[in-house]
């Protein structure tokens, strides 16, 4: 156990680089020079020339890799080419928003799809299955920020009862729960949550109707168990998979959000992302990317490591 | 599978796949037959291939099908309302008839969405047999390289991708292909792995056939059905990412008619038309909920279990 804790931790690391590998490439494969991509155009010759050497962009690619590697560690991301401001400043709130918006959404998409996906398992080829079925397969299936602008539509524009766009006074960093914030945050979040809705849908539905097949369900039935009893053994029995379903389908929500953002306006990484592509902001673009996979490499280490202590029957060595 | 499940791992759905794969289903002279009759008894399925070859009639034949031109607007007619005569689903944001573009615009989105696909089969398969049946080494080297992709959400990635190459629908296309290229190696190398171990392999390799033999006559043959399966699974998420890419602003530029940009450009014109401006969603909307309900379909007329 300590054995496989200690080679699953291990193994993160050279992902972790590789990673940092392909986000450092984001910026090479871009057209034209990358000193373009760390100084503003209108800089004078000579500072670019500073920096060049200062990155060491006039040396070999691994050469350059292992400089950028050492500021990232550092925490040095670079400084924005629209704003000046280090890309760190204007990620940080960027998180916190992204963060609030997808844990939103993950506890109603999770909470949803636990309780569809779960009835579907337990009354397999009942209407109910067929309707949970159904939910998740339009959840998975609609382009979310096009389901964003409907609802805009219907509850903004139309009864005019939430706001279209924004995430209100305070934002994340400010965050209150009373009327005037959470209900900038209701439409984005249930936007966000219909995939993982659809997806945890489909995976409870299919990990219950395994469990309610097997002999130890039929034999709890047979001793008498309360229905209330056996329900309880088949959460138990469900509960690892599905959690390690949830766990990585969090780290989709936090990468995936930038349609959502941009469709509400929404102040988080995705829509720091949109304006960084737009306006070319190859440094914003990098460390933002960089920032949501490294978070998404450590939540897959957590989830591993989660699923394996919680259930015994997965022995690794 | 949805956008989300692209890039997760489908320990399950995979591991099914393999054992699948393993109990090589001998295939009578009657599987096509049995595939066809099974896919008769499933109206659902019937029905979404007839919509997506209605849709796709209509985009190829949008120049005979359109009542007018699609790029010739006019600000006299902007935002009508669906159900205007002569403007049978209104008009856009600079007075182009709103049917015209859905009809032309299909064309780009069914090409940016199916592309990708098509070409992460081909490469992924190629490589996910390579892997499975070399393994070693060779598999070690494919594998390690996927696990890195597998490391970004498949939006981030696609977001990512693109927005460094810069806007433009061969950057989508590639950036979407580098996506989906992963999941599928994934897929073939599990399937293929579970052929190789199968005593016909091994007869076939005693019995002196080459590698590239035994790999095209015996592997192939077992693996495609799954593989395949898989990837018209992927068609469906492939469809919103490109779309989506497009309402972003990475794919293709105004004013070619694509509707994830229709979607984009009529955002501001929610306060005034706005069941015109979320037309363009509602065909991706279609056309991905068809190709997710005929994937699940095929996958079980052809009894392919994952």
């Amino acid at each position: 156990m300590i054995r496989y804790l200690i080679r699953r931790v291990l193994y993160a690391v050279p992902i972790a680089l590789a990673v940092g590998f392909v986000c450092f490439m984001l910026v090479q494969i871009a057209p034209g020079d990358p000193i373009n991509a760390i100084v503003p155009p209108d800089a004078p010759g000579d500072v670019v020339e500073q920096v060049r050497r200062e990155y060491g962009l006039d040396k070999p690619l691994p050469v350059q890799f292992g400089i950028w590697l050492m500021k990232v560690a550092q925490g040095d991301l670079g400084r924005s080419l629209a704003t000046g401001r280090t890309v760190w400043s204007d990620l940080s709130t960027a998180i916190g928003n992204t963060l609030l918006l997808a844990a939103a959404a993950a506890l109603l998409g999770f909470a949803l799809g636990c309780i569809l996906g779960g009835l579907a398992g337990t009354f397999r080829g009942s209407l109910l299955d067929r309707v949970a079925v159904g939910t998740a397969v339009a959840g998975v299936s609609v382009p979310h920020y096009w389901l964003g602008m409907v609802l805009v539509v219907i509850f903004s524009v139309q009864l005019n009862w939430l706001p279209a766009m924004g995430a209100g006074p305070g934002g994340s960093a400010d965050w209150s729960w009373d009327w005037e914030q959470v209900k900038h945050l209701i439409l984005p979040a249930v936007t966000l949550s219909v995939i993982p809705m659809g997806i945890v849908t489909r995976t409870v539905r299919g990990i219950v109707a395994e469990i309610m097949n097997q002999e130890f369900v039929v034999a709890l039935r047979g001793k008498g168990l309360t229905r209330r009893g056996v329900f309880l053994h088949v959460v138990k029995n469900a509960a690892p998979n599905a959690l390690a379903v949830m766990g990585l389908q969090l780290g989709y929500l936090m990468g995936g959000s930038i349609l959502v953002e941009t469709v509400f306006s929404w102040p988080g990484t995705g829509l720091l992302l949109n304006n960084a592509i737009f306006q070319r902001d190859l440094p914003v673009l990098q460390g933002t990317i960089l920032v949501l996979a490294m978070f998404f490499v450590a939540l897959n280490l957590v989830v591993d490591l989660m699923q394996t202590a919680l259930d015994p029957r997965i022995r690794r060595a | 599978m949805s956008m989300t499940t692209t890039t997760a791992p489908q320990t399950a759905a995979e591991a099914e796949l393999a054992v699948q794969a393993r109990q090589a289903p001998v295939r009578s002279q009657g599987y096509w037959a049995g595939v066809w009759k099974r896919l008769r008894r499933d109206p659902v399925t019937i029905a979404c291939a007839l919509i997506l070859l209605l849709m796709f009639l209509a985009i190829v034949f949008a120049p005979l099908l359109a009542p007018h031109d699609p790029y010739q607007g006019s600000m006299l007619r902007r935002l009508r309302a669906i159900g205007t005569p002569g403007y049978l689903l209104g008009t856009d944001e600079l007075g182009r008839d709103m049917l015209t573009r859905l009809l032309y615009g299909g064309r780009l989105s069914w090409f940016m969405g199916i592309v990708p696909v098509a070409i992460a089969f081909v490469v992924g398969t190629v490589l996910g047999v390579l892997a499975g049946y070399a393994g070693g080494k060779v598999n070690m080297a494919i594998m390690r390289v996927t696990d890195v992709f597998y490391a970004f959400p498949s939006v981030l990635l696609a977001v990512a991708i693109s927005g460094a190459l810069g806007a433009g629908i061969l950057n989508a296309i590639l950036a979407l292909t580098l996506v989906f290229i992963p999941p599928i190696i994934r897929v073939a190398e599990s399937v293929t792995t579970g052929v190789r171990s199968l005593d016909f392999v091994d007869a076939a390799r005693a019995s002196g056939a080459g590698a590239f033999t035994v790999v095209r006559v015996h592997v192939l043959g077992n693996v495609l059905g799954p593989i395949f399966i898989y990837a018209t699974s992927l068609i469906s998420v492939s469809m919103i990412l490109a779309s989506g890419l497009s309402f972003l602003g990475l794919g293709t530029k105004p004013p070619e008619p694509e509707w994830g940009l229709m979607l984009n450009t009529l955002r501001t014109a929610i306060y005034v038309q706005p069941w015109v401006a979320v037309l363009p969603g509602a065909c991706i909307f279609v056309t991905s909920i068809c190709f997710n309900l005929l994937s699940d379909g095929l996958r079980q007329a052809m009894d392919v279990k994952g």
